[in-house]
C-alpha cells in the first residue's frame, strides 16, 4: 500500500529549523489498521500528514500505491487525494455553511460525480454512520460525536484506498470513542487500510499495529492482537 | 460550458454568507452611485452652461456705436456716431469672404393689440439674416425675407409668447396686429431657447420700421456671424481689423473705447469653453477619486474574504479540489456580486438623480443625469479591480498546502 524510506522534514522556526521527523522508515500493506502513538509534538501528525499528500517531505522516499510522490504539481496532488485518501480530523473541518449531506457529498462533487448520484451516495453513507435524520443540519446543530460520524462519512464516500485519521476520538468521550472506534474498526474488517494518530493506549489496542515515535523517529513497531471496540461498551 | 453544479456551488456560498456578500455588494454599490450622482451634478452645471449661450450663434459678432469720448482728426469728444444703411453694406462687401450672416438692427418698444388684447413689446426691426445669427426657430408660416426688405412690406413675425398673449386659442397667421396705430400682419410665428424673454419679440422688415418710424436709414445696432472656417485666432482678427476699418471711417481714435463698439462672441465662448474645461477636468478627478476608493475598497474586502476562506480552502484541497476550481469559485462569486451590487447602484444613483434632479435649478444644475456607458464603464472597471483583487489572493490560496491552509482559524 505504501512504503516510506529516510523521511525527513523539518520546520523552520525563525533563524533555525526544528528538525521534526528524522528518517523515517515505514510500510503499511493493504488491509492493515495501524495506530501512531508517541507523546505529544513526536511528530505524529506530521507523519501522518504527509502520507495524506497535505504536507511535503524535505527529503525521502514515499511511494503511495506504487506511485512515487514528489514535486507533484497541486492539480496532481487533487487528484491522488480525491481517488486514494480519505482524511478524518480531530477537529473534524466540516464546511460550516453546508449540511452533513452537502459535506459529505462535497468529494463526490469533485470526482466529477452528478447531482443525484452524488446526493445518493452521499445519503448511502450518513447512513451507514447512523445519521439519516440529520442529513440537513448544519454542523453547528450537531454534538461531536455527530460531526465526527459525517466527517467519517464525508472520508468514505469518495471510496478511498487509505483512511487516515488524526486523533478521531480526541474530541470525543469514551463511549462515543468506542462507537466511533466500532465502525472504523467495521471499515477496517470491509477492507480499507486505515493509519490512525491516537494519544489512548486503550484505542490503540485496537487496531493491529502500533508505531511508536519519540523525537521523530520509530522506537517501536508492532502487531497486537486487535480489541474489538464492541466489548467495552 | 455551463456548469450548473458550480454555480450552485457560489449561490449557496453567497447565500449562505450573506453578510460577507453584503459588505462587498455594498462598497462597490456606494462607490457607483456615487459616481454616478457625482457626474451627474457636474453635468448638470455643464449643461446651465451650454444653455446660457446656445440661444445666439458663438460666432456673432455684436457692432454697437455710441459717442465718442476722445477727439479726434479735429473733431471733439461727445460726438454721436450713426450707422447708417451703408455702413451695413460697405461691411457686407469689404468682408463678404469673412461674413456669413449679417443683419441691421433697430430698436423700438410698441403697444400691440388685437381685438381686446393689448400688450407691449419690444419691436426689433431686422434683415432676413437675423434668423440665422439669433438662432429663432420658424415655428409656424415664415420669416422676414429680402421682398419684405425691398417692398418696405408691413409684415410682421411674432414670438411665441406674443402669440399666446394676443391670440386666444387662435393662429395668429394671416392676422393683423395693431401696433402703435399702424395694422401689421403676421406671416410666422418663432420659437427661441433662450427664454421667455426672447420669445417676447415682436420682428419687423428693417427698412419698414426705417421708413414708419423717422423716415431715415439709421441703423441701432448690426450683428453678423463670421464663417465658422475661422479659427479663434482668426476670428479675433477678424473683429480687430472690422474695429479698425469702422473706426477710421467714422473718424474715431484707435484708443477710443465708446465711439464704436465691436464685441466678438469668440471670447465669451473661448471662456465658456475654459469653464466647460475646468468641469471636465474636476469630473475626470471626482471619477478616478470614486473609482479609486471603489477599487481599494473592493480590494481590501477580496483579500479580508480569501482570507476568512482559508480553512474552507483547505479542506476542499483536502478533498480533492484542484487550485483552478478554488480560484473560479471565489472569482465568480466577486464577479457576480460586484456586478450586481454595481447595476444596484446604477439603478440608486439614476434614481437620486430623477427624483432631485428637477429642483436643483436654482444651483445651477440643469438636467443632472449621466452617460450610461459611462457608468457601465465604471462598474466594469470596479468588477475587473474586484476580479483582479481576488485573483491573486485566492491564486495564492490555491497554491499552500492544504495543511496550511486548514491551520488557519
Ligand atoms: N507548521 C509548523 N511550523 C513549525 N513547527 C511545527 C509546525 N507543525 C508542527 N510543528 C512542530 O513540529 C513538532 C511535531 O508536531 P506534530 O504536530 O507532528 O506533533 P504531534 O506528534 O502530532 O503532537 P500532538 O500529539 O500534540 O498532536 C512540534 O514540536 C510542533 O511544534
Ligand atoms: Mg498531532
Amino acid at each position: 500500500m505504501l512504503q516510506i524510506k529516510k523521511l525527513h522534514k523539518s520546520y523552520p522556526i525563525g533563524n533555525t529549523s526544528l528538525h521534526v521527523l528524522k528518517g523515517i522508515d515505514l510500510s503499511v500493506e493493504e488491509g492493515e489498521m495501524v495506530a501512531i502513538m508517541g507523546s505529544s509534538g513526536s511528530g505524529k501528525s506530521t507523519l501522518l500528514n504527509i502520507i495524506g499528500m497535505l504536507d511535503e517531505a524535505d527529503s525521502g522516499e514515499y511511494i503511495l500505491d506504487g506511485l512515487l510522490i514528489k514535486n507533484l504539481t497541486e492539480k496532481k496532488a487533487a487528484v491522488y487525494r480525491n481517488k486514494f485518501l480519505g482524511f478524518i480530523f480531530q477537529s473534524f473541518n466540516l464546511i460550516n455553511y453546508k449540511n452533513a449531506l452537502e459535506n459529505v457529498a462535497l468529494p463526490l462533487y469533485y470526482q466529477g460525480l452528478k447531482r443525484k448520484e452524488r446526493q445518493e451516495l452521499a445519503m448511502f453513507h450518513l447512513e451507514k454512520v447512523g445519521l439519516t435524520n440529520w442529513a440537513h443540519h448544519l454542523p453547528k446543530e450537531l454534538s461531536g460525536g455527530q460531526k465526527q460520524r459525517v466527517a467519517i462519512a464525508r472520508a468514505l464516500a469518495a471510496n478511498p484506498k487509505l483512511l487516515l485519521a488524526d486523533e478521531p476520538t480526541g474530541a470525543l468521550d469514551s463511549t462515543t470513542s468506542h462507537e466511533i472506534m466500532a465502525f472504523i474498526q467495521q471499515l477496517n474488517d470491509e477492507g480499507k487500510t486505515i493509519l490512525m494518530v491516537t494519544h489512548e493506549e486503550d484505542i490503540a489496542n485496537m487496531c493491529k499495529r502500533i508505531v511508536r515515535l519519540r523525537d521523530g523517529i520509530i522506537i517501536e513497531d508492532k502487531k497486537i492482537n486487535q480489541i474489538r471496540a464492541g466489548q467495552h461498551v | 460550458m455551463f456548469d450548473l453544479d458550480l454555480w450552485r456551488e457560489i449561490f449557496q456560498s453567497i447565500n449562505k454568507n450573506r453578510t460577507r456578500s453584503l459588505l462587498s455588494g455594498f462598497t462597490v454599490a456606494f462607490a457607483i452611485l456615487l459616481f454616478t450622482i457625482l457626474f451627474g451634478i457636474a453635468n448638470g452645471l455643464q449643461n446651465t452652461f451650454e444653455q446660457e449661450f446656445v440661444d445666439t450663434a458663438s460666432n456673432s459678432i455684436f457692432i454697437m456705436s455710441g459717442q465718442t469720448s476722445i477727439a479726434s482728426e479735429g473733431l471733439q469728444a461727445g460726438r454721436k456716431i450713426q450707422f447708417k444703411n451703408e455702413d451695413y453694406d460697405y461691411i457686407k462687401e469689404e468682408f463678404s469672404d469673412k461674413v456669413e450672416f449679417i443683419t441691421s438692427r433697430v430698436f423700438k418698444s410698441v403697444n400691440a393689440s388685437y381685438k381686446n388684447e393689448k400688450n407691449s413689446y419690444s419691436l426689433i426691426a431686422v434683415h432676413p439674416d437675423y434668423q440665422f445669427v439669433e438662432k429663432n426657430i420658424i415655428k409656424e408660416g415664415r420669416y422676414i425675407n429680402q421682398n419684405d426688405i425691398e417692398n418696405r412690406t408691413k409684415v410682421i413675425v411674432i414670438g411665441r409668447l406674443v402669440e399666446e398673449d394676443l391670440f386666444i386659442n387662435e393662429s395668429s397667421i394671416g392676422k393683423y396686429i395693431n401696433l402703435n396705430g399702424i395694422q401689421y400682419k403676421v406671416v410666422g410665428t418663432f420659437m427661441d431657447e433662450g427664454g421667455d424673454d426672447e420669445e417676447r419679440i415682436i420682428y419687423m422688415p428693417l427698412t419698414t420700421a426705417q421708413h414708419l418710424y423717422g423716415n431715415n436709414d439709421y441703423i441701432d445696432q448690426m450683428n453678423l456671424t463670421y464663417s465658422p472656417d475661422l479659427n479663434y485666432e482668426q476670428a479675433l482678427g477678424f473683429s480687430n481689423l472690422l474695429t479698425r476699418k469702422l473706426k477710421s471711417r467714422f473718424s474715431v481714435a484707435n484708443d477710443d473705447q465708446r465711439g464704436i463698439r465691436v464685441f466678438n462672441m469668440a471670447e465669451a465662448t473661448q471662456q465658456v469653453d475654459q469653464m466647460t474645461l475646468g468641469l471636465t477636468v474636476i469630473i475626470l478627478v471626482i471619477g478616478f477619486g470614486t473609482l479609486i476608493a471603489g477599487i481599494v475598497g473592493i480590494s481590501n474586502i477580496m483579500i479580508f474574504i480569501v482570507k476568512e476562506r482559508t480553512k474552507e480552502i483547505g479542506i476542499r484541497k483536502a478533498l480533492g479540489a484542484t487550485p483552478r476550481s478554488i480560484v473560479s469559485i471565489i472569482l465568480i462569486e466577486s464577479i457576480l456580486i460586484t456586478a450586481i451590487a454595481g447595476y444596484v447602484g446604477l439603478l440608486i444613483g439614476v434614481g437620486v438623480l430623477e427624483l432631485i434632479g428637477s429642483g436643483l435649478e436654482v444651483y445651477f444644475i440643469t438636467n443632472p443625469g449621466v452617460n450610461n456607458s459611462l457608468v457601465f464603464g465604471a462598474t466594469i472597471t470596479l468588477v475587473l479591480a474586484g476580479a483582479l483583487a481576488g485573483y491573486l489572493p485566492a491564486q495564492k490560496a490555491s497554491q499552500i498546502k492544504p495543511i496550511v491552509a486548514l491551520r488557519n482559524d
